[in-house]
């Protein structure tokens, strides 16, 4: 086994046992690094300098408590102190913010080792990647595919070996859909569990930091470090964060898991409803009581989802004036001008149709045909959750209605596009939990199952993943790449 | 929905965009098209249904007012694209 394939806890055990120091792990990634990246383009940024730097200071302390000494990636849209933030955008290229996000400085403090910042849509808005305003990121499971997105570059990372574990965000399904594409664990908690202070903002009310992990341990590891209040985000709830390791038994007996027939619908693809049933039938061998149930809202859920999202993102997105940070055009003369090129030429199209879809959604004569209508569809939705979580444990459903798809094919038409959140965004309407597990393939394409849980009950859906993984291989499988 | 060419035009305003009149074209239409499908969820009869602006209970969240270190000016000005005696430098406004 090479060290790029290890899992955090591996990793953890052999420092811990002496047998490799953090130094040799990074520049053993670094190698990794630089025979795929060519192909894969994870990365907007690497930080092998300051990694390095940090790997030999956590090999001169010698405690490789926690994640000490180990590498990690950060989405491009977590700000990191002296290390340039771009959010895939050319409105950020030369952005290099002052401070850390919470999440970041949380891992940071706990002695990880950041190797880079990873690739995304630019602004989180997209579910390809293809979006970013510096280049694409590849599949490394098919390198003509994309790995979803937004945030691909983490998934894509991960799946590669380039890192072992990497923070991504999820609005509408930017943390599960590119995990389910690259076959990894992806975790977005409950809104509120992580603090999203220092994280560049598209929609307020459904953004959430979460995990991209080889393993279900390895994501309850990181969930340890990264959820708790921050009183720096007054969203960030004050609610005690159990040791989601303690939830790792494995064992499922007695669970009750609903599967919502809505989700199983026309647009599913054939091999991965089929996958999802063989999962939910092994759980059922595992001892888990499995019923079908009614989600009846659940097809509004993406038409609101693309109103609430836009409105709150036409606000944040108003900061990127050419002001205080940020892409100026120097060559207009009054300062209305100045703003409205410097949007112009700093943002790209799908930013700017969200931000004009958003503007109109909340324009005066549309607030209540748009975005009330949207707010209240959006209350039936978490509504119907929180029926069948009176009976329940755990939903499960697939995570995405098709594997991952080629690079260029779903360009055209944005609504196509916006197809691939379907079985995500209500996750996120409602603010519940979810995580993304490969449970399959299709023509050597991973397949993930998305697991939703109760509020703040990430936990449960630990035991439920772990009880499934620790019961299959598919997490053990690796993409060639055609390197060693 | 659709958005005829003024609507296009008010609503760059709103977002302080500056588009070409291709661009306005093409906005325009894929603006019409996403409205148009946002238009499925007249479907739902939502007089009696109260709006869900977030989903946490929303409460005001107080800090003591106490002095405390804050971001230092030169430092606030690292990222400015154009700065002059310790502040930001923008084209006349009046």
């Amino acid at each position: 086994m090479e060290l790029y394939e290890l899992t955090v806890h591996e990793l953890q055990e052999r420092l811990t046992r002496r047998e490799i120091s953090s130094e040799e792990i990074v520049k053993s990634l670094f190698t990794r690094i630089n025979n795929v990246e060519d192909k894969v383009k994870s990365f907007i940024t690497l930080t092998e300098e300051i990694a390095l730097q940090k790997a030999r200071e956590v090999d001169r302390a010698g405690h490789y408590n926690s994640i000490a000494g180990i590498p990690m990636g950060l989405k491009d849209i977590f700000c990191t102190r002296g290390v340039k933030t771009t959010c895939g955008s050319k409105m950020l290229a030369n952005f290099i913010p002052e401070y850390d996000s919470t999440a970041s400085r949380r891992l940071d403090e706990m002695q990880g080792v950041l190797v880079g910042k990873l690739n995304m849509d630019e602004f989180a808005m997209g579910s390809s990647t293809e979006n970013s305003a510096f280049f694409a990121t590849h599949n490394p499971w098919d390198l003509e595919r994309v790995p979803g997105g937004s945030s691909g570059g983490s998934a894509a990372a991960v799946a590669a070996g380039e890192v072992p574990f990497a923070l991504g965000t999820d609005t509408g399904g930017s943390i599960r859909q590119p995990a389910s594409f690259c076959g990894v664990v992806g975790m977005k908690p409950t809104y509120g569990r992580v603090s999203r202070w220092g994280v560049i903002a598209y929609a307020s009310s459904l953004d959430q930091v979460g995990v991209f992990s080889k393993d279900v341990l390895d994501s309850a590891l990181i969930m340890n470090i990264i959820a708790g209040h921050d009183p720096l985000d007054s969203t960030s709830a004050a609610i005690e964060v159990p040791d989601y390791i303690s939830y790792l038994d494995g064992n499922v007996k007695g669970l009750r898991i609903a599967y919502p027939k809505e989700y199983f619908g026309q647009g599913v693809d054939a091999a991965i409803k089929e996958s999802i049933n063989k999962a939910l039938h092994k759980y059922e061998e595992l001892g888990a009581i499995v019923e079908e149930v009614s989600l009846p809202h659940s097809e509004y859920a993406l038409p609101a989802y693309y109103l609430v999202a836009p409105a709150e993102a036409s606000a944040n997105l108003a900061r990127f004036d050419g002001v205080r940070y940020g892409h100026r055009d120097f060559e207009a003369e009054n300062v209305i001008d100045m703003f409205s090129h410097s949007r112009a030429q700093g943002f790209g199209d799908e930013v700017k149709r969200r931000i004009m879809l958003g503007a109109y959604a909340l324009s005066s004569g549309y607030y209540d045909a748009y975005y009330l209508k949207a707010l209240k569809v959006r209350r039936l939705i978490a509504n119907d959750f929180d029926k069948v979580f009176r009976d329940f444990d755990v939903i499960v459903s697939p995570t995405t209605p098709t594997t991952a798809f080629k690079l260029g094919e779903q360009c055209g038409d944005p609504l196509t596009l916006y197809m691939n959140d379907i079985l995500t965004v209500p996750v996120n309407m409602a603010g519940l939990p979810g995580i993304s597990i490969p449970c399959g393939f299709k023509n050597g394409l991973p397949i993930g199952m998305q697991l939703i849980g109760k509020a703040f009950n990430e936990g449960t859906l630990f035991k439920a993943a772990y009880g499934f993984e620790q019961n299959t291989t598919y997490h053990t499988m690796k993409p060639e790449l055609g390197v060693k | 929905m659709a958005l005829n060419m003024k609507e296009v035009e008010h609503v760059a305003l709103l977002a302080r965009l500056s588009l070409s009149d291709d661009e306005k074209k093409i906005f325009g239409e894929q603006l019409s098209s996403i409205l148009n499908y946002a238009d499925t969820l007249n479907a739902l009869a939502t007089d009696d249904v109260e709006p869900l602006t977030h989903v946490l209970p929303a409460f005001n969240v107080f800090r003591v007012d106490s002095i405390r270190p804050s971001m230092q000016q030169k430092e606030m000005l690292t990222n400015a694209p154009l700065a002059e005696e310790g502040q930001y430098k923008v084209p006349k406004i009046m």
